[in-house]
């Protein structure tokens, strides 16, 4: 692990937000933090980049200035045109001319923002936003790029394109923590970590995740819920046994990738 | 009635801007039609028209076999994403109003909320909020749920109960439309509708909206210097897993771009999942200045 979180514990007061929790962060290699509102995602991030302090565990980040931090919910100024955005970046990092304006032109252009360089931030849609923040992190070359949620509430086509630009960035050597609430974004990483209240529930790559799935899951027609390991896929029941045994007339089924997600939530509610 | 809500060649137009265009849709009962689009393609305008907030500029829309009437207003349940609750009142308090607002006032709360009774329901975590505001919109037992991303941010295990209640609602008879742009919310459904530009663009089945679309697999030890290549040569680059990249567009002229490179890949055209179907078929249709592939 070249940067990341290990065994990490922060409280906030009496509430324990995150509790023994690892996160590898490595260059070349996304690494997806999924879990629901709550489940502690931001926080695992924002301890990440130095913005929490952790009570126990140790935290691995490059400088700060080799950081590129995008939160949930800014990572620009929508008063500043997108070009007066790029510059205060480029001059908060203090980027030399050359540099800047070599990066100004590779972003705007991987961004698709060019024709728009003029737009005041707050008046682009909100896929464009996202992409602006992501590139203006990216803008001085970072060695971990960090980034809270950058496509919820996206449409498939701007996730595809910010997706494209947040692999461009690993593809490039840069180690890329994401944060999301889409199991299926996980999925695609070559590293995730499930996290629920503050707990890991599973972590490793999305294969071995599924790989590690303890006993048979089963499907079964619509009706009534049978019994309490089942959840809907479609009309259908999935019904997971633990122990391999599945009931009589119920057929063994694949798992795939968000059915393994569930298996490991119910293992997590059990144990608590 | 074999139709609960159905447009038939809706258009709606806000002066010179077409909105939707001649589009149909229909939802029967115990049905889950997931209803996708892009944003700004007519998703949120088809639902005011069908719910009868917006009155088509064209074509017709009926509700319940009627013109939609405050009557038919009160046989809709709708959740939208902002949950549409009283964040500063109780849960116990949001369910009176609602309940007393269609007529019904005095209904018992909800088992499955009851625990969150004298909970301000700004202060519960957002899969209780859904969960709550889910119990409120079928307090009236609506024929017809109109739900605007119901899971959205939800964890998986609260997904799962908000999909149990959904599925629970359609097996008792109601018909329910998902507005979604979430693919594992679409993957729910029984039935799909793609918006694009106000027009339905592909409508069946998940396996029908995926239908013969393919991307090209790529598997390579070198993966990055692969993705950089396609990349620069505008391809929609997608990762796959570890050292697997997923790229639409066809399987020579990848495999001709990574040999020219000297680079040791198995290239090999598998099935679209459904997230890559809908960018393919939606920026198909938006015309040359899409996003999709450039051909080198």
């Amino acid at each position: 692990m070249t940067w990341g979180l290990r065994d990490v514990r922060v409280s906030f007061g009496p509430r324990v937000a995150l509790d023994a929790v690892t996160v590898p962060v490595d260059p070349s290699r996304v690494t997806v933090v999924v879990g629901g509102d709550g489940a502690g995602k931001s926080t695992c991030l924002r301890a990440l980049v130095g913005l929490v302090e952790p009570g126990a565990g140790t935290v691995r980040r490059p400088a700060k200035e080799r950081t590129g931090y995008v939160p949930a919910t800014a990572g620009l100024y929508t008063d500043l045109t997108v070009q007066e955005n790029l510059d205060f970046s480029a001059g908060a990092y203090r980027l030399p001319a050359a540099r800047r304006a070599r990066r100004e032109a590779e972003i705007l252009e991987r961004t698709g923002l060019a024709g728009v360089r003029d737009r005041l931030g707050g008046q682009l849609s909100g896929g464009m936003q996202r992409k602006l923040a992501v590139g203006l992190a990216l803008l001085h070359e970072p060695q971990m790029l960090v980034l809270d949620e950058p496509t919820t509430g996206v449409d498939p086509v701007s996730r595809a394109e910010l997706w494209r630009m947040i692999s461009g960035a690993a593809a490039q050597g840069t180690a890329v923590a994401v944060a999301t609430t889409y199991v299926n974004e996980a999925a695609r990483a070559a590293s995730v970590v499930l996290l629920e209240a503050g707990k890991v529930l599973a972590s490793g790559s999305p294969d071995a995740i599924l790989r590690g799935v303890p006993g048979a899951v089963g499907v079964q027609g619509g009706g009534a819920r049978p019994g309490p390991l089942a959840w809907r896929r479609g009309a259908d029941w999935r019904i997971w046994a633990p122990a391999g045994g599945l009931p009589a007339g119920v057929s063994r089924t694949e798992p795939d990738f968000a059915d393994a997600v569930v298996v490991a939530a119910l293992a997590g509610e059990g144990g608590r | 009635m074999d139709v609960l809500a159905e447009a038939r060649q809706a258009s709606m137009r806000f002066g010179s801007f077409t909105a939707v265009d001649r589009t149909d849709l229909a939802i029967g009962p115990g049905e889950v039609v997931g209803l996708l689009g892009a944003n700004g393609a007519g998703k949120t305008t088809l639902i005011r028209l069908l719910l009868g907030l917006l009155l088509p500029s064209g074509g017709g829309v009926r509700l319940f076999g009627q013109a939609p009437s405050a009557a038919t207003r009160r046989r809709v349940g709708y959740v939208p994403q902002t949950l549409g609750l009283y964040t500063d009142l109780t849960v116990a308090e949001n369910w009176s109003f609602t309940t007393a607002a269609f007529g019904i006032a005095g209904t018992a709360l909800p088992e499955a909320i009851a625990g969150w009774r004298r909970d301000l329901v700004g202060a519960l975590p957002l899969g209780a909020q859904r969960q709550v505001a889910f119990a409120v919109a079928l307090s009236h037992r609506p024929d017809l749920l109109v739900l605007d991303e119901p899971t959205s941010g939800v964890g998986p295990l609260g997904a799962a109960r908000l999909w149990e209640q959904i599925r629970l609602a359609a097996d008792g008879g109601a018909g329910v439309l998902v507005t979604t742009h979430n693919m594992e919310e679409a993957q729910e459904c029984d039935r799909l509708v793609v918006m694009a530009d106000g027009r339905a663009v592909a409508r069946g089945a998940m396996a029908e909206i995926i239908g013969d679309h393919t991307v090209t697999e790529v598997r390579c030890e070198g993966w990055s210097r692969a993705f950089a290549l396609l990349d620069g040569k505008g391809y929609q680059v997608q990762l796959g897993g570890q050292r697997v990249l997923r790229v639409p567009g066809p399987a020579a002229a990848i495999r001709d771009v990574l040999a020219g490179e000297g680079l040791d890949a198995s290239v090999e055209v598998v099935g679209a999942n459904l997230e890559e179907a809908f960018v393919a078929i939606v920026t198909d249709g938006a015309g040359p200045a899409a996003s999709g592939p450039v051909a080198p």
